[in-house]
């Protein structure tokens, strides 16, 4: 009601994605202005054997002195950012190389330099070996695979990946886990503010407390669905306009276009056969399932929580009392995100089997058991029985609602809770 | 005509009954005072008035018919526990309230401007409630009660919370609610406030309703026969010991713009107060003489048993 016309609402939604979006190009936007200067290094090469390791690049320009050059001659001259000195054949004494500088140098310049030296000695060394044809039986060694897995599937078997799969459950599986908490806090806080401005009793005079109470939830629900409405769309519309411009080429558009796409461009054999399979996994996973999954646990999930989370605000006069019965219900999220991140090395196992059908926590394990592949039945199951408890919890949290929120300066146990469950209307 | 019946309410929490078998008669266009000293049931009667919470046997009629849920749009309800949202805007919190109580936007509206008129606070529309005084918010909270206009009104300690000047224009107000056919419940501590606009009270201790009726009708009934008279210095009126003849016993003596003054009380209730001014006549010059009738704070303490929280 008065929540989406706060101030901080349209800022926190309309800034959130930008920020997610920024985060991601940080990097991005780190490389394109971090090239920015030229460092010299003068290398002392007293042994003369290594004139052809280090090679200029965008970062280093690399000068090299045959002549011996002394301490106090390289103390004196601070014009280079680095100089590197070897003195005897590293072959024979590992230790004859050695970095001064005026400055501390960066760990990047000091591993760019150890590697250039240690490929370089590892192929002189290779040679000295004298084997005909080498390179090649050093290229011929190199083996690369790559697993397909298949699901075997009534319409067809499908190429999967556990790693996507995977990477699917858990961000579903956060989404709700993040949800849950944020707008289940939302509804306890304002739950509790109309508590402590005592607004309440007016408000039960003119309008039922449950449908106070359910209007409360319905409201702060379909603002978290605004607001993920929102995000959605300025994360895709920001992401895909910071990737044009930052040139950074993204996957877009629905997995299907793009699958024919790919196949005709297979077909053409012009494509990567890497993304080709990318792709064709992507197809795997059943994303209508996913999503309509996501909305209807997300929904019951929400009801159930947030009927709690409104029951815990009417019984308490203040924040800090929200505590006694916030651990237990912080502990059921907690472990059933714990449940969920190990439901995704087993999904079949006994664990998450019975945690995606307990109400509690299935919202937030049976999302990463999905993108494995779950039998309808068993879906079914599980978002009849968390339906039928988020109903029940509402009938519950109306009971402690109606008596808590006109009950002041007291905080109760959980027996008494359960005796004001008891009184009658 | 009654107006609001509340017959034979029974509630009964966990640990204790808050309201025991208690009958109010609220007649119509009246102003009904519920007395009763902190804990003794009075908001848990409002409440199943309101329909907050039901009782656990009894029946409130209203109007003569059993009151429904609906009913709440006809009742405006200021709450002990009150308070507003703090965030929102004068207009806008009048408005939702309002609404909720089922008048029309635009109704609503002129609802509103004619009570900012009335207590000359247009420009406080606007504003937000957290920027304004206590004092301030106060009214708004009686407007929005009595938005709606409605035939029932019921009020909480209404005048907790308010200096002398507002609490009288809040009385003032209140009265005028009454002139013009509401029926009005009044819920206090503050026994001056009652004598001045209570017509009837019912006291409610201990979860039962002890004393009902009217106002002066429970002045008179609890009157102690007790008579305040001057008569003039020269003369004195003999403080005897009690003996089973006295007419009238002297319980204080003082002095007042230069006459005598005692208390005296009349031994025997069906004394007439003429026999009892020929008694006196025949001792002094009697000057004044006049019936002390006992306040409510009196009556109430008398009733309860225990001293009385003013505030």
């Amino acid at each position: 009601m008065s929540r989406v016309r706060k101030k901080s609402f349209l800022v926190m939604t309309l800034l959130t994605p930008i920020l997610m979006v920024l985060l991601c190009c940080i990097p991005a936007f780190i490389t394109l202005f971090d090239n920015g200067e030229m460092r010299y290094v003068t290398v002392v090469d007293q042994t003369g054997l290594y004139r052809d390791v280090f090679v200029n690049d965008d970062e280093y320009t690399y000068n090299y002195l045959n002549t011996e050059t002394t301490a106090e001659q390289m103390r004196s001259d601070e014009e280079p950012y680095a100089y590197i000195v070897i003195n005897d054949n590293l072959l024979n004494n590992p230790d004859a190389m050695t970095i001064y500088s005026h400055r501390q140098v960066t760990t990047g310049f000091e591993s760019n330099v150890t590697n250039r030296m240690e490929d370089f000695l590892h192929d002189q060394k290779l040679a000295s070996f004298d084997i005909p044809n080498l390179p090649q039986i050093i290229e011929e060694s190199n083996v690369n695979i790559s697993v397909n897995s298949i699901r075997f599937d009534k319409e067809g078997d499908t190429q999967t990946s556990a790693g996507l799969a995977t990477a699917v459950g858990m961000i579903s599986t956060f989404i709700i886990y993040m949800f849950l908490f944020m707008y289940g806090g939302m509804v306890m806080n304002s739950v509790m503010q109309e508590k402590t401005n005592r607004i309440v009793e007016v408000m039960v005079s003119s309008v039922k407390p449950f449908y106070l109470m359910l209007g409360k939830i319905i409201s702060v629900g379909l603002v978290g669905l605004t607001q993920i409405g929102i995000w959605v769309i300025l994360i895709v519309g920001l992401g895909l306009a910071a990737s044009v411009a930052l040139g950074i080429p993204m996957l877009s558009g629905n997995e299907a276009e793009l699958l024919a796409q790919a196949q005709a461009m297979g077909e053409a054999s012009t494509i990567d056969p890497d993304m080709l399979g990318m792709v064709q996994t992507l197809a795997g996973i059943d994303f209508t399932q996913i999503l309509v999954s996501l909305i209807l646990y997300f929904i019951g999930g929400y009801v159930l929580y947030a009927s709690l989370f409104a029951a815990i605000g009417s019984a308490v006069d203040n924040e800090a009392d929200t505590n006694q019965f916030m651990i237990p219900i912080t502990i059921i999220i907690l472990f059933a995100f714990y449940v969920g991140l190990f439901s995704a090395e087993n999904p079949e196992g006994a664990m998450a089997w019975w945690c995606s059908m307990i109400p509690f926590t299935s919202p937030i394990v049976m999302m990463v058991r999905i993108p494995f592949g779950v039998a309808l039945w068993e879906l079914i199951l599980s978002i009849v029985l968390l339906f039928a408890s988020a109903v029940g919890m509402t009938w519950v949290a109306a009971r402690i609602y109606r008596v808590g929120i006109l009950l002041y300066g007291k905080k109760p146990s959980y027996k008494e809770l359960f005796k004001w469950i008891k009184y009658k209307a | 005509m009654y107006y609001l019946e509340a017959r034979n309410i029974v509630k009964q929490y966990a640990s204790h009954k808050a309201l025991d078998d208690v009958t109010v008669r609220v007649p119509e266009n009246h102003i009904y005072g519920l007395l009763g000293p902190n804990g003794a049931g009075k908001t848990t009667l409002i409440r199943i008035i309101n329909h907050i919470t039901g009782p656990d046997s009894g029946e409130v009629y209203i109007n003569g018919r059993l009151s429904v849920p609906s009913d709440v749009e006809n009742i405006g309800y200021l709450p002990e526990e009150r308070g507003l949202y703090k965030k929102m805007k004068v207009g806008e919190q009048l408005l939702y309230l309002a609404r909720l109580k089922g008048l029309s936007r635009n109704d609503a509206k002129q609802q509103i401007k004619h009570w900012l008129g009335k207590f000359d606070i247009q420009e406080w529309e606007k504003k937000k409630v957290e920027e304004l005084s206590k004092g301030m918010q106060q009214k708004i909270q009686f407007i929005a009660t009595v938005i709606h206009r409605p035939k029932l009104l019921i009020f909480d300690e209404p005048f907790s919370g308010f200096d002398p000047v507002n609490a009288n224009l809040l009385k003032n107000e209140i009265l005028e609610l009454r002139n013009q056919g509401a029926t009005i419940i009044f819920s206090t501590h503050n026994m001056s406030s009652v004598e001045e606009i209570c017509d009837e009270i019912t006291l409610i201790n201990r979860s039962r309703a002890v004393l009902q009726g009217e106002i002066n009708a429970i002045r008179q009934a609890h009157k102690k026969h007790l008579f305040k008279v001057a008569y003039s210095h020269d003369t004195t009126i003999p403080g005897y010991t009690l003996r089973s003849n006295d007419i009238y016993q002297v319980m204080e003596y003082g002095q007042a713009g230069g006459c005598n003054t005692a208390i005296v009380r009349k031994c025997d209730a069906s004394t007439t107060n003429n026999e009892l001014i020929a008694a006196m006549m025949r001792e002094c010059q009697l000057n004044t003489f006049e019936e002390i009738l006992p306040s409510m704070n009196e009556i109430f303490i008398d009733t309860v048993g225990e001293p009385v929280n003013k505030d």
